[in-house]
């Protein structure tokens, strides 16, 4: 099977075969794929072995936090006769700029401008295997990955120009697409030097890259790749796309959450001309040529639900620490005796802070576009999670994924919202009964009410310090957000760090940094607490129980950017500050508020963030990703939360449900520190930890009331006080 | 009976079928292949599917097709003039104004809008006709500089 398997791809076997021990993943298209190719230089890399680290979700199946990849091979890239250059990567841009940045990655060890390179994304037919788009993994995993194979590639036209001339390889140059040799004036371009071959190269360990220091287009502002498109509307998103024939479909939702469909009744949407109904296991759904005449059918359709009483959202924190599980090992940490450290302290202090679920509200819905074609099965799909969805639809619609073709075009933003297939697998079922393409775009409301939701989470906080300002116990208890983030960067001799799952009443999942937000509101906040309780400077507190330089640095060069100590609050207004680090993503936060007691309103009036994430590829980019994530943070800090009760979301709408919007963005400053002497890290998560515990902390220094719940201020400040 | 009218958009005219009613966005999206207005909240609190109508700016999805025959209807694609952008798209471009960019057709017909009745807007200006519109990837401030810088450009090419 397997050397059948292997039979059409064309190159030496023994070199992967060391590193492969069995499993290949690859299938027909994959190989059509290859052959399709044609000639030039392939860069293929063989993942062996290779764990990734899966994001830790509010979901937990009790597995390792490790997935084994399939050991898949792949093509990377792709130098044409041509000349023309493609990538392919299962990442996808969701609007953090990953296009961008690899091609920028690609561009350079390619020696080329970045209108030279095209990159094929999250087309599963095409590209390698990608566990997904999600854990800020795109820059720390699959840039490397990419600038090794354009080297790689580099390497093979230095080789080839250096046969063909007979010329030592070290007096060659690659530059502006091409291989010259100066002392003998000679050059060829790269699709030249690969005429008539067909190459195929795996890449070689002895690899060397180009240093940050020496980038020429790394760490550059280079522009959205292909902006044009999106200013003009041209752009197609999965939600846009439109085949010949196709049909729009939409699914009957349940009353209330976990319901059960007790009867259904199809009849008289099945009588409406034109209209194809679905009604299997405990899906019911209809397709029709207007989405006005989907809309009618499916009200046509008369269901009953069973629904059993659930959890709402005045009671959710009880309910979370009611019924919590015992610690989670995985991210457990225990260091001295938190008693005996508790029982010596000058001054302990214990709280309870907590989160609310809040919505992802992508801007673009889920959506996808089903078509079949025979027995295989294509999907366009807004997804971070191309190969994910593939396996979903493959195991619902008990066919093998080789049939399976899931195509992301860049989409309308994830958040972390957008792991799971939910509308591919709606609009796949439904065209195959109809026998026609067919789209389904969830509404806002579904999008509200059936998607999965960030965790809410109880984090219980015990801690004892000495007068000196030296935090000496900490105990930290997180109830069902999760654990990332959860372990404290400050040195502290005795700790004891738990996380505990909880069935979650609520679907809930991913979101841009996960649990990391809730725990650095806690533990920020708490901070704060302390160091209000020893009479010490927020900074100053921070400082004293800091050794890590890097979180250091952000916090200085925050706070001098805002003038920290150096300004004095008036009345009405306070200034806090906040600090944290998330998978190498250090940043650090000072916010001023003005807040008036008597009218209880608060207004954001300046944040300063600082970030720091190893080498920057592209700063302008990464300053829009700190900028939005400061926004985006403002509205789970201030006023973002699902309401629900008895299985039903209560604001599943934008006019109930608020975001940020222009009015609510205050005075930014970023700071961006660029360390070319460290690896560059992601930055689309990180950015957003430490916005809530900064303007808490503000709140407080303004108005003497601490807020330990998010969204703090869904009312107004009077209400908590 | 299929009711057809016929509707001004980006200066052609072009025929839909329009009963039962249905949404300006739909027709637009579905019938005319004009995907550049995008759907984003169905109730007309995001913005996302703004268009011009007789030059002011409304959303798409709360307007009834039938009620604009015979008013010219400009969408995002109907904003580049023979291959030329117009400032505003440039000003998006230039200042790096998006992300995932679901809601730049919208910001950018509001915009175009604003410059037209206010070619010299202050930021709070901009702020308070914008605020109807919402990015959620957050480039907020970078939408409030490309509408500033747009109002230069036009203002230079005036001269």
């Amino acid at each position: 099977m397997n050397e059948e398997r292997i039979a059409g791809i064309e190159w030496e076997p023994e070199r992967y075969e060391l590193q492969v021990a069995s499993q290949y993943h690859f299938n027909l298209n994959r190989r059509q794929f290859f052959k399709a190719l044609g000639s030039g230089i392939i860069v293929v890399l063989v993942l062996h072995d290779c764990e990734v680290l899966a994001q830790e979700s509010g979901v937990r199946r009790g597995g390792t936090p490790g997935q084994r990849l399939p050991q898949d091979i792949g093509a990377w890239l792709h130098i044409g006769e041509d000349g023309k250059v493609t990538a392919y990567t299962g990442k996808v841009d969701v609007g953090q700029g990953s296009r961008t940045e690899l091609t920028q990655v690609v561009a350079e060890e390619l020696c080329l401008p970045v209108t030279s390179v095209r990159m094929v994304m999250g087309d599963t037919d095409l590209v390698p295997f990608d566990m997904g788009t999600f854990g800020s993994q795109t820059t720390p995993q699959m840039a490397p990955r990419l600038r090794r194979a354009a080297a790689a590639a580099r390497e093979v036209l230095i080789d080839l120009a250096a046969a063909a001339w007979g010329v030592d390889r070290k007096e060659l140059v690659a530059a502006d697409g091409k291989v010259s040799h100066p002392p003998s004036k000679r050059s060829s371009d790269y699709g030249q030097l690969s005429k008539g071959q067909k190459i195929t190269t795996a890449i070689p360990d002895d690899l060397s890259t180009t240093p940050p220091d020496k980038w020429k287009i790394e760490g550059q502002s280079v522009p959205k790749v292909d902006g044009r498109d999106f200013v003009t509307g041209r752009h197609q998103y999965a939600s846009d796309m439109k085949l010949a024939g196709m049909l729009h479909g939409k699914v009957l939702r349940p009353a209330t959450f976990h319901a059960a469909l007790d009867s259904v009744d199809t009849k008289e949407a099945e009588s409406l001309p034109g209209v194809t109904v679905v009604h299997d296991g405990n899906f019911a759904g209809v397709a029709a040529s207007t989405q006005n005449d989907a809309k009618r059918a499916i009200a046509a359709i008369r269901a009953e639900w069973k629904s059993q009483p659930q959890p709402s959202g005045r009671e959710i924190f009880d309910y979370l620490k009611k019924n919590s599980t015992a610690g989670d090992d995985r991210s457990g940490h225990s260091v001295g005796s938190v008693p005996e450290a508790l029982a010596a302290a000058d001054k302990k202090l214990a709280q309870t802070y907590t989160v609310a679920y809040i919505a992802h509200t992508p801007l673009e819905p889920r959506a996808a576009v089903a078509l079949w074609e025979g027995d295989k099965l294509t999907v366009w799909t807004g997804s971070q999670r191309p190969f994910g969805v593939r396996t979903e639809l493959a195991n619902t619609l008990r066919i093998p994924e080789a049939s399976v073709r899931v195509i992301v075009p860049d989409t309308g933003s994830g958040y972390g919202g957008k792991h799971t297939g939910e509308t591919a697998v709606e609009a796949a079922r439904l065209a195959k009964a109809a026998g026609k393409p067919v789209k389904v775009v969830w509404t806002r409301e579904e999008e509200f009410t059936w998607a999965y939701f960030r965790p809410a989470g109880v984090m219980d906080i015990s801690s004892g310090v000495r007068n000196d300002g030296t935090v000496t116990a900490w105990e930290f208890h997180n109830y069902n957000s999760g654990g990332s983030g959860i372990r404290t960067p400050y040195e502290v001799a005795n700790q004891r760090i738990e996380f505990h799952p909880v069935e979650s009443p609520l679907r809930q999942g991913s979101y841009r940094a996960l649990a990391a937000t809730a725990n650095h509101f806690a533990r920020e906040t708490h901070m704060d607490e302390l160091a209000r309780l020893v009479k010490m400077d927020p900074l100053e507190f921070r400082r004293k129980n800091l050794k890590d330089a890097r979180l250091g640095a952000v916090l200085d060069a925050a706070a001098q950017s805002f003038g920290w100590g150096k300004i004095k609050a008036s009345p009405g207004q306070g200034f806090g500050i906040a600090a944290g680090v998330e998978k190498n993503g250090y940043v650090a936060t000072c916010a001023e508020i003005s807040a008036d007691r008597a009218k209880g309103t608060v207004k954001l009036v300046r944040v300063v963030t600082a970030f720091e994430c190893g080498a920057i590829i592209n700063p302008d980019n990464l300053k829009n990703q700190v900028e939005g994530a400061v926004i985006m943070a403002i509205g789970g800090a201030l006023f973002e939360a699902v309401e629900f009760e008895n299985g039903r979301v209560l604001n599943p709408h934008f006019s109930t449900y608020r975001v940020p919007r222009f009015n609510d963005v205050p005075t930014l400053e970023t700071i961006l520190i660029d360390r070319k002497d460290l690896p560059s890290a992601g930055a689309g998560e990180s950015p957003i930890l430490t916005l809530a515990p900064a303007v808490g902390n503000a709140i407080f220094d303004a108005s003497g009331i601490r807020l330990r719940s998010l969204p703090m201020i869904p009312n107004g400040l009077k209400q908590e006080a | 009976m299929a009711a057809t009218i016929e509707l001004q958009v980006n200066g052609k005219k072009l025929r839909a079928n329009a009963d039962p009613p249905r949404s300006l966005l739909s027709v637009l999206r579905d019938d005319l292949d004009l995907a550049g207005t995008k759907y984003g909240c169905g109730e007309g609190q995001c913005g996302a599917c703004t268009v011009l109508v007789d030059g002011l700016p409304q959303r798409s999805c709360q307007t009834q097709a039938g009620d604009v025959v015979g008013k010219p209807i400009t969408t995002i694609e109907g904003i580049e003039q023979d291959g030329k952008l117009h400032p505003l798209q440039q000003a998006f471009l230039d200042v790096g104004a998006m992300q995932c960019a679901f809601c730049t057709s919208g910001m950018i017909i509001s915009g175009v809008s604003l410059l037209r009745r206010n070619p010299n807007p202050t930021p709070a200006e901009i702020v308070r006709f914008m605020d109807g519109n919402i990015c959620r990837c957050g480039t907020y401030p970078r939408i409030v500089a490309a509408i500033s810088n747009a109002a230069k450009m036009l203002k230079e090419a005036a001269k």
